[in-house]
């Protein structure tokens, strides 16, 4: 099947307006007919589904979670993106794109980032409205940052909780559509396979986790909002429930999987300490704004770090990348904290960490506060008071945080910091319209692949959750609501969801009855151990090659050497586990071939055979400027491009020197 | 919103038991200060002329049915509100501990109220049944200072109004804050200063009424 | 930081289904890292239970960063453990030391019904948001973000009450069972903000009702709650939904 992306035609700023303007609507009678399927309760599930809701459509929602407050969207600290330029400082729908764009590394589409940057606006006005309680200026307006290296100032935040009250204000709206009955909520459901009827998604197969009964859902259309898939690493800063299941689960059924080997690692997370570890912690990226990254400049240095006098301490990120500095992209700081560490560099118990140190900015700001007091001779250790006192204010919960996991004070001393896998660039492929390559089913947020190329800028996610749930899918879910106005609902003793049902059960049943050795904990640990040495920071031909081998092989012991306790009919937590793990490995294992398919380095994906001499990241645009969506066969996966045209933002390599 | 929905609400409730609490608050301020009138050490004649206004004055007496049924509301909210409170976790923790900072009596309101309450039987039975009742009935020839007496120096009673007195002390100490709490009012530049006047209010109100029996143990009063 | 290991004794709360009846699993753990953090080692604890046989644990966790609001253990007779402000995944195992026993139970409240061990369900906070936690704004309706300046002050404080994460803390560490720190901070977040005044009178009153019906308990005062909550959530905010529920009853028509 070739793939159409239905970018809309006419110049790219008319390209949404005209897609609006001309895109099928649905009465509102018809809306009361029919059904939509929402998976997950992020800011991309909830805000959709609410907003859906609004518009009469009958909605279901489903979460893994006890509640549809706990989606993990509730994790993210920094901000969210919005072009208002509120500061006047030069900030437009424009460079917002082109910026995306550019962060991206060439490889979105041009069309879904525009469009992105074009409703970022309309995101801010609708929180503020639902009384989302942003940070603020004196007179009452609302306050920016700048964030991920920016020059102008258009990220808007909630102190270090910017992702937990934009996801409370989706999720009060979700509520409020439940209370009015648009909404049915099915929390502690997890989604186990698509009904497909006549090519179209038509319903799903849901396993209640609670009595782990399994049960049918019929709905016109089916939304994915099920987040990223980045616990294929085990370790990551994903939530311990996030899974890759229900667009795996898609992804079997038909719908492409786009450049699944575009993963982003977060240079600022707190580093591994034990083997115990269960997942890293995200130190926020606006710690970069006043902390210095640096290593010792001798190996294996024993001495503290306040031990260590300036001149024997290399600030690689300002050595590397004078322009820039600490403020470098996220994949390039994470790969040169990489590098220093496999260098022999690092530092801690482990060595596996590079220090962000607080002490220039404590003094620097120190200074600031006894001039702006006028405090004549003040000492140094009032200078350091009134510079903790600063840094309290901007980071006070990121440095709290940080001491309670590591026991460590990070005002006195520098923070020991490492990369770990965050985000997910990949995902579900998806047009213009958000739907999948399966007529009907659509995917939202994180889930799809659509707006951040290879690497995703700070600040972005939020906005990209929200644009789909509450100014995207309502316009174009109608396009393909307008086409079943006629098509009633259909019974859930179709055939159809039979068949889906048995093969589900059948699954669990296998899994159930292999009782072998191995707890899922453990083939987990392995997977990620695989994908974060071979298909991690840095990738090659001969590792990746070997990583599909030894996921093969990991494969077919799990299905041999799994040990799952407990029954199928109750909550049992290991079973869900169980399930997810096992779409994990799938998952790997095309990860690693999407990796080895794509022989350039771009954004998150780096590959050794493609750098420049200086050890930078080398792109390719003469082959490898398309989408990679690869296409489930039953025993293979087939790769389809979607060739990328930049007709506004002209790639050009990205550098930070 | 209706009344009874109002005063049938949980917050309805706890402001009825608020202000039913004011209002007792405030009636103790009287009574402490009419039986204070002991103190002038004059055999109990000032004091004995007070009561005998309080308990012939028809107005006063009337009032008093306000009093009781005051009282009433309150205990019978009280006990059902701790019935409700102990509905709502029917099964206990095993181990259960506090931070430091919660006061151990703010747990224990409903103990110190049935304190309470059983002391006010006897505390009705000794100054209301038989004396007050009997003055009204009788006239001046009951000595009420007298009977007190009688009461205070008996070595039972006297341990018992202390233990009474003690329970009124913590009652006071979360009461009196409480109220406010629920009420609506809490502020940070005021509500220390409530919190104050509540400890001073609490303490000096329980030692004025603890030195009624104490005086006439120790023969401070004749 | 000095490491060190450790050796423990778990009582840990173990229920079939919820309406089965519980009792308390004695449980020795041995070589516990004071770098681990308390539900690691449950997950330690756990991949022993597997590897002979017996059923794991089950507790409810998600993002173990302190946001989610999903983990739920009472340790030693406190929410969240012996430290303050804190939840029980971010609670680290330096809090104990060799030889220790732990009492681990799941929330009590009548409200909060045990599903299975230490997972309770927690819906009941979900009915209480539906009842009126939200601002009735349709996608789309929004006016420019800017065109209504918001206090700075106030806007702070909205947002110090919106912080809660619903774990259910106040709940469970109330003597008496009371949810009204969980609803009176999102009354507060929204009475404190202009958006939220055109629904002021009726969100007070639909939230408390749908609170009573599910059967928490009563405030007493005690403020066990705010000591317990991770989020620091003040009981400022009860006095100002007393204040808002009692300004909306007696002002209400009827």
């Amino acid at each position: 099947m070739a793939l159409d992306a239905k970018i809309p035609e006419g110049e790219l700023e008319q390209k949404w307006t005209n897609y609006k303007d001309h895109v099928n609507l649905v009465s509102p009678t018809n809306k009361r007919k029919l059904e939509v399927i929402v998976i997950g309760t992020g800011l991309a599930g909830a805000s959709a589904a609410a907003t859906l809701g609004e518009l009469g459509y009958k909605v279901k929602a489903f979460c893994f979670q006890d509640s549809p407050r706990r989606a993990h969207s509730i994790a993210a600290q920094g901000g969210i993106n919005a072009a208002k330029n509120y500061q006047n400082d030069g900030d437009s729908v424009f460079r917002l794109f082109y910026e995306t764009v550019k962060g991206g590394d060439y490889r979105s589409r041009e069309a879904n980032v525009y469009r992105l940057a074009q409703v970022s606006g309309n995101i801010i006005d609708q929180c503020v409205a639902q009384g989302v309680p942003f940070a603020r200026e004196y007179g009452g307006l609302l306050s920016n940052r700048s964030f991920g290296g920016t020059q102008v100032q258009r990220t808007f935040y909630a102190a270090g909780q910017t992702g937990q009250q934009l996801l409370l204000g989706a999720y009060s709206a979700l509520e409020r559509q439940v209370a009015l009955g648009n909404v049915e909520m099915y929390s502690r459901h997890e989604m186990e396979d698509i009904v497909k009827i006549d090519g179209k998604a038509r319903g799903i197969i849901a396993r209640n986790l609670v009595t782990g009964k399994l049960e049918r859902y019929f709905g016109h259309a089916v939304l994915i909002c099920s987040g990223g898939y980045g616990n294929v690493f085990y370790l990551s800063t994903n939530a311990m429930g996030s899974n890759v299941t229900a667009a795996w689960k898609s992804h079997k059924k038909g719908a492409y999987f786009a450049n699944p080997c575009f993963t982003q690692i977060h240079p600022t997370c707190i580093p591994v300490t034990s083997d115990h570890q269960s997942k890293l912690t995200l130190m926020s990226e606006s710690l970069r704004n006043d902390g210095r990254i640096w290593v010792p400049k001798a190996k294996d240095d024993k001495r503290k770090a306040t031990d260590i006098p300036q001149e024997e301490r290399d600030y690689y990120l300002e050595r590397r990348y004078p322009a820039f500095g600490n403020l470098v992209p996220r994949d390039v700081a994470s790969r040169a904290a990489k590098e220093r560490c496999d260098a022999g560099y690092g530092v801690g118990t482990t060595k596996m960490a590079v220090y962000l140190d607080f002490a220039d900015a404590i003094k620097r700001y120190g200074k600031i506060e006894v001039s702006k007091r006028g405090l004549e001779d003040a000492s140094e250790e009032n200078i350091i008071r009134l510079g903790k006192e600063v840094i309290t204010e901007k980071y006070g919960n990121l440095f709290e945080m940080y001491e309670k996991i590591t026991g460590e004070n990070p005002y006195d001393v520098p923070m020991r910091i490492y990369p770990a896998v965050h985000y997910t660039m990949g995902g579900l492929w998806v047009n213009y319209e958000l739907m999948t390559t399966v007529p009907g089913l659509y995917c939202l947020g994180e889930a799809n692949f659509s707006d951040h190329g290879a690497n995703r800028l700070g600040a972005s996610a939020l906005m990209q959750g929200l644009a789909d749930g509450y100014f995207v899918i309502p316009y174009t879910l109608g396009s393909y609501m307008a086409g079943e106005i006629r098509n009633s609902a259909i019974p859930t003793s179709h055939p159809a969801f039979e068949e889906a049902e048995n093969a589900v059960k059948e699954r669990i049943e296998k899994l159930m009855s292999i009782q072998g050795k191995e707890s899922v904990e453990s083939f987990h640990k392995r997977l990620g151990k695989i994908m974060w040495e071979k298909c991690g920071m840095a990738r090659n031909e001969a590792g990746l090659l070997e990583a599909i081998d030894e996921i093969r092989l990991l494969k077919k012991e799990f299905w041999q050497n799994v040990k799952i306790p407990g029954e199928i009919y109750e909550m049992n937590p290991e079973l869900d586990k169980a399930g997810r793990v096992a779409d994990f490995i799938e998952l790997g294992e095309l990860i690693c071939l999407d990796a080895l398919n794509r022989r350039e380095s771009c954004g998150g994906h780096f590959r050794e055979e493609s750098q420049t001499e200086e050890g930078e990241a080398l792109r390719d645009d003469n082959h490898y400027s398309y989408v990679a969506a690869w296409e489930f066969t039953g025993d293979d996966e087939k790769l389809h491009k979607e060739e990328l045209h930049f007709d506004v933002a002209k790639p050009s390599q990205r550098s930070y020197k | 919103m209706t009344w009874k929905q109002l005063f049938t609400s949980s917050i309805g409730k706890k402001f009825l038991m608020a202000l039913t609490g004011f209002f007792l608050i405030i009636y103790l301020i009287v009574h402490a200060g009419i039986n204070a009138m002991i103190f002038y050490n004059d055999n109990g004649e000032t004091f004995n002329k007070a009561a005998y206004f309080m308990s012939r004055n028809f107005f006063m007496r009337f009032l008093e049915i306000g009093l009781f049924a005051v009282f009433i509301l309150h205990i019978i909210q009280g006990l059902l509100l701790w019935k409700k409170n102990r509905a709502a976790r029917s099964i206990g923790y095993q181990k259960q501990n506090y931070p430091a900072g919660i006061k151990w009596y703010s747990r224990y309101m409903g103990w110190l109220g049935t304190f309470l309450l059983l002391f006010l039987v006897m505390h009705l039975y000794h100054f209301w049944a038989g004396t007050k009742n009997e003055m009204y009935f009788n006239g001046p020839q009951v000595n009420l200072y007298y009977e007190m007496k009688d009461v205070f120096t008996n070595p039972l009673f006297f341990t018992l109004y202390m233990v009474g007195l003690a329970s009124l002390l913590f009652h006071l100490l979360q009461g009196f804050q409480s109220a406010f709490q629920t009420f609506g009012i809490n502020h940070r530049r005021w509500t220390p200063i409530l919190k104050g006047i509540g400890i001073f209010y609490s303490v000096a109100i329980c030692i004025l009424f603890a030195m009624m029996p104490v005086s006439f143990m120790a023969g401070w009063l004749q | 930081m000095e490491h060190y290991n450790m050796n423990l004794t778990l009582k840990v709360w173990k229920q079939k289904n919820a309406t089965s009846k519980g009792k308390f699993e004695t449980y020795e753990v041995t070589n516990i890292s004071s770098e681990m953090s308390f539900l690691e080692m449950f997950d330690v604890l756990n991949e022993r239970l597997i590897d002979e046989g017996k059923e794991p644990i089950t507790f409810d966790h998600d993002c173990r960063e302190g946001i989610c609001g999903a983990c739920s253990m009472y340790v030693d007779g406190r929410a969240h453990g012996p430290w303050q402000k804190n939840t029980v995944c971010q609670l680290h195992m330096r809090a104990y030391k060799d030889g220790d026993t732990i009492v681990v139970e799941p929330w009590r409240s009548g409200a909060f019904p045990v599903i299975k061990d230490l997972m309770v369900d927690r819906r009941a906070f979900d009915r209480i948001i539906e009842a009126g936690g939200f601002i009735s704004v349709n996608t789309g309706n929004a006016v420019d973000a800017n065109s209504l300046p918001v206090d700075r002050a106030k806007s702070e404080e909205a947002f110090n009450a919106a912080a809660c994460i619903g774990c259910g803390a106040c709940v469970a560490a109330c003597p008496n069972g009371s949810a009204m720190l969980f609803v009176s901070a999102k009354v507060s977040q929204l009475a404190l903000l202009p958006q939220g005044e055109p629904e002021r009178h009726t969100r007070v009153l639909n939230m408390v009702t749908q609170m009573d019906k599910e059967g928490f308990g009563n405030c007493g005062n005690i403020y066990n709650c705010e000591a317990e909550c991770p989020k620091g959530i003040s009981v400022e905010n009860i006095a100002r939904m007393n204040r808002e529920y009692l300004g909306a009853s007696l002002s209400s028509d009827i």
